[in-house]
């Protein structure tokens, strides 16, 4: 039976739908964080200012770059160029790590200051602030492993692009990866006014 | 479209030789068909085991302390949500009649996503042996009832944590399931099969396929946040830590509510399908019909509150809660009247899958209109935990989704194996089935408007008699259960050979042999006439 | 619905995305501006707003919904929807205790 003209399309949805999904699962997360927030606002501002402006505005900036290294790889594939799209692949990845790297560095330098969940020093603060924290770690980490997945999935996809499986005229793989990549830079785009920007 | 020849041994999908023979050709295929009937035997495996421990609660309720401890009744009844909810109902029809007719129906010779389906076969199987492992594992099966409550659920010794990731993990079969009919749906369907002709079955996967995709998620960060709160004291739903138990409340909710709407909006599908066959008339207000999935998807996205007049939300959300839920009674009820309006004038065929899809519409309305009465503020506090809500939820739940099960395998059990089952038996066990079930739970309404509450262990003496005949109705309905699965199990190996279309419907899949081969069409169908015309 | 159309006919130029980048970096600096501005409680709604923004410039450019059909677009505003009806209702409880 004739499937190959869907099969770009129905692969689309399909990703699109998974994104969907995902909209709904961080979603929890935030509406968790919206209703906290609306009860101790002063306890989010001042811990907020836990965090490190320059190290998150960083990260972001590095998610911002990667998006845009992910997207001109698709580019690059499509107009026959796979060395290049596979070297734009693997800058991606780079900055994937990067985010990563600063991410480890934030929590260490938290939790060496005893700032994490039931930690002795946490448990003696306000109710905000153990809140607070508790957010941040369980959404910038389950953020995180999305990113470390997405680095895995790309990883891949660098594989499919040199050996010449993903092409211009069969790009969709590497297309929705793509897609999935940026859908992990909006949650942080979302995510660092949250946690890094609480006034 | 022309049908093969009877006389010709046509190949089915059951001698497909595959790569891996025995079992592995089973677990390790990605044929829709095959997916579908490993999925039918492992639901109705925990069904019966769920029925089982039914039968133990209706045991304690006879004769409280007599049979088994507090401890191990909280337990019991747990588990028995457990089961029948993650590990039955829910997947339910999707899976099991979903994925063997979905294709079928469309003019399709598989889903979108085959192997995707086969790894959402894969990751049931290991998300139902996670929660095997919570029942019997040092640490006991959780005794929180399926609803796992906050702090209780955070703070208790049993193997709770255990359990949530396995239902955690069933989740994403869920989710996947979703996501392939959706695309199915949308990209596979033969030339000509417009979005109107297709059955109304079609539809309601289609509306499910989305509920699952969209309310899923919630559950699963839900669970996620009960591990962290067990695990790393992640004080969400703890007021000593500022958190609070009733956003637990919203947030499981928030998705299970439209779960019930995943149990029952395919078995709707599939008395869509049966009332028209057995009455030879087309469904009246095909149009009406397809949408109302789509309402009562929508509009029951919303309602969840309903499940938490009580817990000390506020007013302004329990009156807004109670409002719409008045509303998604509408798209409901324009199902059952449309059916009902099916019915009359129409030619009736009195075989079992009518018996069973009519007991649905009986039974479903019983257990709709008491919805309307706990989904009334004022009346829900007084009704709020007491029988009265077990009963509806059994009514709408058994007696609706259960009934529409027993409808299909009745309906598609010739299609599906390819053998005819004797229908004196069916009948039989139908007729004693319903009599066993309104007396197991129709007594659950009076004993629930007279305070009896629910999940309860032991109980005054003037609740006794509503249990006594409650649990003799369950014994009643375990003998028509018996019944009905002895002589389906029989005529799979005695029963008589069945043509392509033993009941003469309409729909694609009377169109080609019982059962079908792999590819299910020898050429793409091209549609000419359809559901609506 | 009749058949999608493939859309693939188009290809996004590299500086296209450049200008997006771009647009993005300058959004970055307009919320740590903003955050440093005293707004109080304007400041979840502006923030919220230039983060919408960049979402939607990565969605319409990056994620290439300019591009994909009206299904897609009205499926993603139809799912944003219903995140919002749930976080408003859930704030119709948390609000009004």
């Amino acid at each position: 039976m004739e499937k190959t003209a869907h099969d770009t399309l129905a692969a689309k949805y399909g990703m699109w739908f998974f994104l969907f999904t995902e909209i709904l699962f961080f979603g929890g997360m935030f509406l968790l964080y919206s209703v906290f927030r609306s009860k101790f606002p002063v306890e989010f501002h001042a811990a907020a200012k836990e965090e490190d402006l320059f190290f998150g505005s960083l990260n972001t900036a590095i998610l911002l770059t990667s998006s845009l290294t992910m997207a001109m790889s698709i580019s690059a594939v499509r107009k026959g160029n796979n060395r290049l799209s596979a070297l734009l692949q693997a800058v991606t990845i780079v900055f994937g790590i990067s985010f990563l790297a600063i991410k480890y560095f934030e929590w260490g330098e938290k939790i060496a200051r005893g700032l994490y969940p039931n930690s002795p020093v946490l448990v003696k603060m306000d109710q905000g602030t153990n809140l607070f924290f508790g957010l941040y770690y369980v959404m910038t980490g389950l953020h995180g492993l999305h990113v470390f997945v997405g680095i895995v999935v790309i990883s891949f996809m660098i594989y499919f692009t040199g050996t010449g499986t993903v092409t211009s005229q069969n790009f969709s793989r590497l297309e929705n990866t793509g897609l999935y990549w940026h859908f992990v830079d909006i949650v942080w785009i979302y995510l660092f006014p949250l946690f890094y920007l609480v006034t | 479209m022309e049908e093969k020849n009877a006389a010709v041994q046509q190949m089915s999908f059951y001698d497909e030789k595959g790569k891996y023979g025995g079992i592995l050709s089973w677990l390790l295929s990605t044929d829709h068909k095959r997916i579908g009937i490993q999925y039918l035997v492992a639901t109705l495996t925990f069904f019966s085991i769920g029925v089982i421990l039914g039968l133990l609660i209706r045991l304690n309720l006879l004769s409280p302390g007599a049979f088994m401890g507090a401890e191990n009744y909280n337990r019991i009844f747990s588990v028995h949500g457990i089961l029948m909810i993650f590990l039955f109902i829910i997947p339910g029809v999707p899976v099991a009649f979903g994925n063997f007719f979905l294709p079928i129906m469309i003019g399709a010779s598989d889903v979108a996503f085959p192997r995707l389906n086969r790894l959402t076969w894969w990751i049931y199987l290991a998300g139902s042996f996670i929660v095997a492992l919570a029942i019997f594992l040092p640490g006991g099966a959780p005794d929180t009832g399926w609803t796992f409550y906050a702090p209780y659920s955070i703070e208790v010794k049993a193997n709770v944590g255990l359990a949530v990731l396995g239902v955690f993990v069933l989740g994403f079969s869920s989710i996947l399931t979703g996501l392939n009919f959706v695309t199915t749906i949308h990209r596979l369907r033969a030339p000509g099969m417009t979005w109107f002709k297709m059955p109304i079955f079609v539809w309601t996967l289609y509306a499910t396929g989305w509920v699952q995709m969209l309310a899923t998620p919630i559950l699963a960060i839900t669970l996620v946040f009960i591990v962290l709160g067990r695990v790393f004291g992640v004080g969400f739903f703890d007021p000593s830590k500022g958190g609070d138990p009733i956003l637990y409340e919203h947030l499981f909710w928030t998705y299970s509510h439209p779960a019930v709407y995943i149990m029952v909006l395919p078995a709707m599908g599939i008395i869509s399908e049966v009332i028209p066959v057995f009455t030879r008339k087309k469904i009246f207000g095909y149009k009406a019909v397809a949408f109302s999935a789509l309402g009562i998807a929508i509009v029951g996205y919303f309602v969840w509150g309903h499940h938490m007049f009580t817990s000390g939300m506020s007013d302004t959300s329990r009156a807004i809660f109670s409002f719409i839920t008045f509303l998604v009674a509408v798209p409901s009820g324009i199902k059952i009247f449309n059916w009902v309006a099916t019915m009359y004038k129409g030619s009736v065929v009195l075989n079992s899958p009518f018996l069973f899809a009519v007991s649905f519409i009986f039974l479903f309305s019983i257990g709709g209109l008491t919805g309307l009465i706990i989904g009334s503020l004022a009346p829900n506090l007084h009704l709020h935990g007491t029988y009265f809500i077990v009963g509806h939820f059994h009514y709408v739940m058994f007696g609706g989704a259960g009934m529409a099960i027993l409808a299909a395998l009745h309906y598609w059990f010739p299609k599906m194996f390819g053998k005819m089952y004797p229908e004196r038996p069916a009948k039989l066990g139908w007729l004693i089935l319903f009599i066993g079930f309104n007396l197991l739970y129709f007594p659950m309404f009076v004993l629930g408007y007279n305070g009896m509450p629910r999940r309860y262990f032991d109980y005054p003496p003037r609740y006794h008699t509503g249990h006594v005949i409650s649990t003799v109705g369950s014994w009643i309905l375990a003998v028509g259960l018996i019944i009905i699965f002895g002589n389906l199990i029989r005529a799979l190996f005695k029963g008589e050979k069945a043509p392509s279309n033993p009941w003469g419907g309409r729909s694609l899949e009377w169109q080609i042999p019982s059962p079908p081969p792999t590819e299910n069409f020898e050429e793409t169908p091209v549609i000419e006439s359809g559901e609506d015309g | 619905m009749k058949r999608e159309t493939e859309g693939e006919v188009h290809i996004v130029e590299y500086r296209t995305y450049a200008y997006v980048w771009v647009a993005l970096l300058i959004l970055l600096g307009l919320t740590i501006a903003v955050a440093e501005m005293e707004m109080s409680k304007y400041s979840v709604i502006a923030n919220l707003l230039i983060s919408s923004v960049k979402a939607i410039l990565v969605l319409t450019f990056f994620m290439h919904l300019k591009y994909e059909g009206a299904f897609l677009r009205r499926l993603l505003i139809t799912v944003l929807c219903v995140l919002t009806f749930v976080i408003m209702l859930t704030f119709s409880d948390v609000w009004y205790r």
